[in-house]
C-alpha cells in the first residue's frame, strides 16, 4: 500500500503538507501562481492522484483544497477557524503538481476554481456555497462530531434508476435504503415495488402491444394459409390478469433482488425532516426516521390531470389502464404523447373504438415528419383523430363498467364545441414529477418551480451537495427507463467506487410502440436542420429513424453504430442481411433535397 | 488488372477491334458494352447500375428446371427459390407461434387451426411471380436488353445465347460479367436420390403439401426448411452426417438445433441415407446407416429434400473457350479483388465466385460496385469482411464477424473475451414459452478497449437486431462503445448493450428481473 499523502510528519511535497492549518500562507503574500503545468498526465498517473485525493477526502473531515494567494480561499480558511474545526489544506499552489491536482479535482467536481471544499466525504462546493451551508445549517451538520448515519445511502423511489442505483451501491458495500411508496391514482389503481416501467409503463404496455400485433397476425394467419373459425374474440380480463401475473412477478423480482444485495427495503412514503434525515411514513401511518450520509431522489412522475370538470372523477390514466378490471370500450385518449398514441395503438388493434383528442401537434420533440405518419398509420388503423380539441368537461351518462361518459371539447381556434360520448376517457396529456411532499424545501433543493423537476449538474447532483437525482424528476434529461438506469448505476459507482464515468444522455436511442412502431436515436429532421447547415447533413449520420415492423430491435443496433461515429458512407459500405427491414439502410441513395421518388422496388 | 490502371489510372472504353473478330464481325451478331449472363440478384444488380451510368448493356437468363421439372422467372435463387420464398414460408410458420401465443393475450380462437398449403403457396408464389415481372419492368425501364436465353462462351468476347425453341444468337461485349449463381446438388451415389427427391428448387413451389419430409444435410437450407415445415405441423426430420451448419459458430449452431428439437423437428445426427425407394403406397421409404453403430435403418415420407450443398452453374458456359478459370475443387470461378476472372474483361460475381459469400446483398453490393468501376465512376471494391447474415430458423440466429473458434484461431484463446447472456424476450413472459435457447454473444478482443470481432444473437427478430450492429462493427466499435449505448426497453436488442458477463469469469450468464 502506499503511503498515504496525509499522514506522517514527512511533508510531501507532491502533495503538500497539509497536516492542519500550519499550512496556511502568511496573510498579505501573494504567491506567485503555480507554473501552467502542461497537464499531459498519463491515464495511470492521473488514475494514481485521483485515488490518492480521494484518499485524502474521505481520510478528513474537512479538506480545503486552495490557494495561498486566492481572498476567497483565505476567507473559507477564516470561516473554519473562527468555528474552531481544525482543516486539511492543500496550497495548490505551492505542490509541484498542483494543476494536475486541480485538473483531476475538477472532474470529481465539477468544479475548476480553488478554493474547493470537502466535509465529512461531502463535497460543499466553493467559498459562496461554503458560507451558505453555514446559514443553512448544513455546514454544522456536515461537520457533526460523529454523524454515524443510519445508512451511506438512502434512495427514495424504488423505480428503475432508484434501484439501479441502490444495487449497484450495494455491490460496493454500502449500506443502502430504498423508500418507496405508491400513493393510489384517483381512480384508486395501486401496484408494487418497481416503478413506472414495470408497473404501468414500458412493460405492461409492451405486452399490451403485443396482444394487438398478434391480432394482426391472426388475420395475416390467414393469407398465410391458416384456418380458423371466423368468430374471434378478445377477450380484456384475459390480457389483463396475464400481463397483472407477469408484472406482479417482476415486483417480487425486485423485492429478491434487493434482498440478495441486502438493500433494506421500505414500502413507506419518504420525506425529508430535516438535513440527512427522512421520515418514512408507511401505508398504516406509522412513521420512522432514518438519516444517511447521501440521498438519490428518484421519484419519477405520475400522469397529469386536467383541470375540467369530471377529470378526476371519471377519467382514468395509463396508471390506470394496465389493470383495469373491465374492457375500456369505446375510448377517448386525451393527449398526443406518445403515451398517449401507444395507448391508442393497442386498444385500436384490440378491436376497440378509439378516438383521440390532440391539441396541437403529434409527439412534441420527434421528429413531425415521422409524428405525421406516425398518426396516418394509425387512423389506416380506424383511430380517429380529433385535431385543435381540448376537452372542457366530463359528464357521466351512465355508471358501469364501463359507464358512459359525455364529453365537451372546445376548439382551439375558435368558439365551435364538440360532444362525443365515450366508454372511458384516458387522459395522456403529460406527467408531473413526484418532486412535492417529500420535503425538499426543508434542506434546500431547488426545483424548477415551472415543472416541478429537479436541475442537477452533469454528476446528477442537486445544489445541496449530499442529495443527488436520476430517472424522470431530472430536468432536460430523457425520460426513458435505460437512462434512468445506466445514470442511477454510474451515479452509484462515482459515489461509492471511485469511478468517474458520467451518464451520456447523447444519442440515446427510443422508440415509440405504436401498432406500426417508431423507433428514432440522435436529432430529428427540424432539429439537425438547424444545428447544421443543411448542405452538410449528409455525411456523418446525426439522427436515425424508422417507421416499421420491430423498429425497437432495428434501432438499437443502429444507436451502437452512432455512438461508433456513424457515417453515410458507412452505412452505404455495410452488406444487408435479407430479407430484413433494416437492411433499407444500407442502400439509401435518394437524397429528401432531390424530390426523387422513394418507393422501394423489386430486389 | 492492366484494363482498370490505364494511363490515367482510371479504365477507360475501349473502342478497338476485338480479336477473334467478335465485335461486331459476324452478321445478326449482336454487340454490348456490358453482358451480363444470369439473371439473379448480383447479376442484375450490375447490369441495372451499368445502364443507369449510360452504358449498352445486356442481361441474359435462363432457368434449366429441376430434376422435378421446376421451372421459374427473372430474378435469380433469392426471389425464386430462395430469400423471399423462404422467408415469407418461415413467417406463415412463426404465425402459427403466433396463433397459440393469442389465447396467452386474451384472443379466442376457436379450435381446430389448421393449415392449408395450398392456400400458402399459392400467396407465396403469387408473390414471387410479382418480383419476377417487378425485374422484367425495372430492366425495361433502364433501357437494358433482356433475352431469356440459355448462354454459353464462344471466344473471349462472345457468347452464344440459345433460346427455348433452339433458336441461336451470337451476343459480343467488351466485358462480360458471369453470374448464374448455383443450384442445390444432388447426391450421385444413392439410389432414387434423384428420381424421388427434390431439393429447395421445387420445396416452394410446390402445389400440394409435402407432408412427412425428411431433409438431408446440415446447411443453414436444411435448418431453415425443416424448421418451417415444422412451424406448419408438419413431421419433420433432418438428417445430418456430422455437425450443423458448419463454419457458423459452434455453440450457436448447437442451441439452433436443440431449439428446433425441442419444438418438435427429429434429428437423425451421425446418419447417412444409403437408398431412396417408392413403396407401393407411393411413400418413399429411406434407407440410412448410423455411422457410429453402422446399424441400418430405415423410415418412410412423403417427402424426401436433399439440402447437402450447391453447385457452381459453370458447366454449360463453356468456360475454357474463353479461358475463365475455374477451381478444379469446387467449380467456382477464381476472381481477383477486382472480381476479375483469369481473362481480365470477363468477371464473376455471386454465388458462382470462388471464395464468396453466398448472399443476396453481397452479391447485389459487388455487382453494382463492379459496374462503377467499370464505367470509371468509381475505384471502390467490395469489402467482404464483416458480412452479417441470419439463418431464419424458428428461432432466428443472426451474426456478424467472426466466430469464436474463428476469433480464438486468430488471436489466441488469451486475447479473445467473450460476452454473453442467456435471456428471455419479454413477449415469451405471458405464453409461457421456453426461452432457454435465446442467447447472445460478443466476441472481442480482451485487449481494452476490447474491439468487436464478432456478434451472434439468438432469438426472435435476429435479422433485424443484427443489421444495426453489423454497422457498428463497421464503424470499429469496441466493447467499451456498445456498453455505453443506452438500451431501448423493452427488447431483445437491448441485451446486447448489457452484456457484462464474461465467459472466462464462470458466472451464471442469465439475464435477471430488474
Amino acid at each position: 500500500m502506499s503511503p498515504g499523502p496525509v499522514r506522517g510528519a514527512t511533508p510531501n511535497r507532491r502533495l503538500g503538507s497539509v497536516r492542519g492549518v500550519s499550512v496556511l500562507s502568511p496573510p498579505g503574500r501573494r504567491a506567485r501562481p503555480s507554473a501552467p503545468e502542461t497537464s499531459r498526465l498519463s491515464s495511470a498517473a492521473r488514475e494514481e492522484l485521483r485515488r490518492r485525493l480521494l484518499d485524502l477526502i474521505e481520510g478528513h473531515r474537512v479538506v480545503i483544497f486552495s490557494k495561498s494567494y486566492c481572498p476567497h480561499s483565505a476567507r473559507v480558511k477564516e470561516l473554519f477557524s473562527s468555528l474552531g474545526v481544525e482543516c486539511n489544506i492543500l496550497e495548490l499552489d505551492q505542490v509541484d503538481n498542483g494543476a494536475s491536482v486541480q485538473e483531476v479535482l475538477s472532474e470529481i467536481t465539477h468544479q475548476n476554481t480553488v478554493p474547493n471544499i470537502f466535509v465529512n466525504k461531502v463535497h460543499v462546493g466553493g467559498c459562496d456555497r461554503t458560507f451558505q451551508a453555514h446559514q443553512s445549517g448544513l455546514l454544522q451538520k456536515l461537520l457533526q462530531e460523529d454523524p454515524a448515519y443510519d445508512y451511506d445511502l438512502i434512495v427514495i423511489g424504488g423505480g428503475s434508476g432508484g434501484l439501479a442505483c441502490a444495487q449497484e451501491a450495494a455491490i460496493l458495500g454500502r449500506k443502502v435504503m430504498v423508500l418507496d411508496f405508491v400513493a393510489p391514482s384517483p381512480q384508486g389503481t395501486s401496484w408494487g415495488l418497481g416503478g413506472t416501467c414495470v408497473n404501468v409503463g414500458c412493460v405492461p404496455k409492451k405486452l399490451m402491444h403485443q396482444a394487438a400485433l398478434l391480432g394482426q397476425a391472426l388475420t395475416d394467419s390467414r393469407r398465410f394459409g391458416w384456418e380458423f373459425s371466423q368468430q374471434v374474440k378478445h377477450n380484456w380480463g384475459t390480457l389483463t390478469e396475464a400481463v397483472q401475473t407477469h408484472v406482479g412477478s417482476l415486483n417480487w423480482g425486485c423485492r429478491l433482488s434487493l434482498r440478495e444485495k441486502a438493500v433494506a427495503y421500505v414500502n413507506a412514503h419518504g420525506e425529508f425532516v430535516e438535513h440527512h434525515k427522512v421520515k418514512a411514513t408507511n401505508g398504516k401511518g406509522q412513521k420512522t426516521c432514518y438519516t444517511a450520509a447521501k440521498f438519490v431522489i428518484a421519484t419519477g412522475e405520475r400522469p397529469r390531470y386536467l383541470g375540467i370538470q369530471g377529470a378526476k372523477e371519471y377519467c382514468i390514466t395509463s396508471d390506470d389502464l394496465f389493470s383495469l378490471p373491465y374492457c375500456p370500450g369505446a375510448t377517448l385518449v386525451v393527449g398526443a404523447s406518445y403515451v398517449a398514441l401507444e395507448c391508442a395503438g393497442f386498444l385500436a388493434g384490440l378491436g376497440l373504438e378509439v378516438t383521440v383528442m390532440v391539441r396541437s401537434v403529434l409527439l412534441r420533440g420527434f421528429d413531425q415528419e415521422m409524428a405525421e405518419r406516425l398518426g396516418s398509420s394509425l387512423e389506416r388503423l380506424g383511430v380517429r383523430f380529433l385535431r385543435k380539441f381540448v376537452p372542457v368537461a366530463v359528464l357521466q351518462l351512465q355508471k358501469g363498467s364501463p359507464g358512459k361518459l359525455k364529453v365537451v371539447a372546445r376548439s382551439t381556434e375558435g368558439p365551435e364545441t364538440v360532444e362525443g360520448v365515450y366508454n372511458t376517457v384516458l387522459l395522456a396529456i403529460g406527467r408531473d414529477s413526484c418532486t412535492k411532499g417529500i420535503g425538499l424545501e426543508k434542506i434546500g433543493v431547488k426545483i424548477n418551480e415551472k415543472n416541478g423537476k429537479i436541475p442537477v449538474n452533469d454528476m446528477e447532483q442537486t445544489n445541496v451537495p449530499y442529495v443527488y437525482a436520476v430517472g424522470d424528476v431530472l430536468e432536460g434529461k430523457p425520460q426513458l427507463t435505460p437512462v434512468a438506469m445506466q445514470a442511477g448505476k454510474l451515479l452509484a459507482r462515482r459515489l461509492f467506487g471511485g469511478c468517474l464515468e458520467k451518464c451520456d444522455y447523447v444519442n440515446v436511442p427510443t422508440v415509440v410502440f405504436t401498432p406500426l412502431e417508431y423507433g428514432c436515436c440522435g436529432l430529428s429532421e427540424e432539429r439537425a436542420a438547424q444545428e447544421y447547415q443543411r448542405e452538410n447533413l449528409e455525411e456523418r449520420v446525426v439522427g436515425f429513424h424508422i417507421l416499421g415492423p420491430n423498429a425497437g430491435e432495428i434501432t438499437q443496433g443502429f444507436a451502437a453504430a452512432m455512438k461508433c461515429g456513424l457515417t453515410k458512407r458507412l452505412l452505404d459500405d455495410t452488406v444487408g442481411i435479407h430479407p430484413t427491414c433494416a437492411e433499407v439502410f444500407t442502400t439509401l441513395e435518394i437524397t429528401k433535397s432531390s424530390g426523387l421518388d422513394i418507393m422501394q422496388k423489386g430486389c | 488488372m492492366a484494363a482498370l490502371r490505364g494511363p490515367a489510372g482510371r479504365f477507360r472504353w475501349r473502342v478497338r477491334a476485338v480479336p477473334g473478330g467478335a465485335r461486331g464481325a459476324a452478321a445478326g451478331q449482336q454487340c454490348y458494352d456490358l453482358l451480363v449472363i444470369g439473371g439473379g440478384s448480383g447479376g442484375l444488380a450490375c447490369a441495372k447500375e451499368a445502364a443507369q451510368l449510360g452504358k449498352k448493356v445486356a442481361v441474359v437468363d435462363y432457368v434449366e428446371p429441376s430434376p422435378r421439372g421446376t421451372r421459374w422467372g427473372l430474378g435469380g435463387t433469392c426471389v425464386n427459390v430462395g430469400c423471399i420464398p423462404k422467408k415469407l414460408m418461415h413467417q406463415a410458420a412463426l404465425l402459427g407461434g403466433s396463433l397459440h401465443d393469442a389465447s396467452h393475450f386474451g384472443w379466442e380462437v376457436a379450435q381446430p387451426i389448421r393449415h392449408d398449403w395450398r392456400k400458402m403457396a399459392e400467396a407465396v408464389q403469387n408473390y414471387v411471380k410479382s418480383l419476377n415481372w417487378g425485374h422484367r419492368v425495372q430492366l425495361q425501364d433502364r433501357k437494358v436488353k433482356y433475352f431469356n436465353f440459355k448462354a454459353s462462351f464462344v471466344n473471349k468476347h462472345t457468347v452464344c445465347g440459345v433460346s427455348k425453341g433452339g433458336k441461336e444468337t451470337l451476343l459480343s461485349a467488351e466485358h462480360i460479367v458471369i453470374a448464374t449463381g448455383g443450384r442445390p446438388r444432388y447426391p450421385t451415389h444413392i439410389e432414387g436420390a434423384l428420381e424421388y427427391g427434390i431439393t429447395s428448387d421445387d420445396i416452394f413451389w410446390l402445389k400440394e403439401s409435402p407432408g412427412r419430409t425428411l431433409v438431408v444435410g446440415a446447411s443453414y437450407v436444411a435448418l431453415e426448411c425443416a424448421g418451417f415445415l415444422t412451424g406448419l405441423g408438419l413431421d419433420a426430420t433432418v438428417m445430418m452426417r456430422s455437425v450443423p451448419l458448419r463454419a457458423f459458430d459452434q455453440q450457436m449452431a448447437s442451441l439452433v438445433t436443440n431449439h428446433m428439437a425441442s419444438h418438435g423437428t427429429r434429428f437423425l445426427r451421425g446418419c447417412i441415407p444409403l437408398k431412396v425407394e417408392r413403396l407401393s403406397d407411393g411413400q418413399l421409404q429411406v434407407t440410412w446407416v448410423d455411422l457410429a453403430s453402422d446399424r441400418k435403418d430405415t423410415g418412410t415420407f412423403d417427402t424426401v429434400l436433399w439440402a447437402v450443398g450447391r453447385v457452381p452453374e459453370t458447366g454449360s458456359l463453356n468456360l475454357e473457350k474463353a479461358g475463365v478459370r475455374t477451381s478444379p475443387d469446387t467449380q467456382k470461378i477464381l476472381v481477383d479483388a477486382q472480381e476479375a476472372t483469369s481473362v481480365p474483361h470477363i468477371y464473376a460475381i455471386g454465388d458462382v465466385a470462388e471464395g464468396r459469400p453466398e448472399l443476396t446483398p453481397t452479391a447485389i453490393m459487388a455487382g453494382r460496385l463492379l459496374a462503377r468501376r467499370l464505367c470509371g465512376q468509381s475505384s471502390d471494391l467490395m469489402d467482404y469482411d464483416n458480412v452479417p447474415t441470419t439463418v431464419f430458423t424458428p428461432l432466428e440466429y443472426g451474426c456478424v464477424g467472426l466466430s469464436e473458434e474463428e476469433a480464438v484461431a486468430r488471436h489466441g484463446e488469451d486475447s479473445v473475451e467473450v460476452y454473453h447472456a442467456y435471456y428471455k424476450p419479454l413477449e415469451f413472459t405471458v405464453p409461457e414459452r421456453d426461452a432457454s435457447q435465446c442467447y447472445i454473444k460478443v466476441v472481442c478482443l480482451r485487449e481494452p478497449p476490447r474491439l468487436v470481432l464478432g456478434l451472434h444473437f439468438l432469438g426472435p427478430n435476429a435479422g433485424e437486431v443484427t443489421q444495426g450492429f453489423a454497422l457498428g462493427i463497421k464503424c470499429g466499435a469496441s466493447y467499451e462503445q456498445v456498453m455505453r449505448t443506452v438500451g431501448i426497453h423493452p427488447t431483445c436488442a437491448e441485451e446486447v448493450v448489457k452484456l457484462r458477463i464474461s465467459k472466462r469469469s464462470g458466472l451464471d450468464p442469465t439475464v435477471t428481473g430488474c
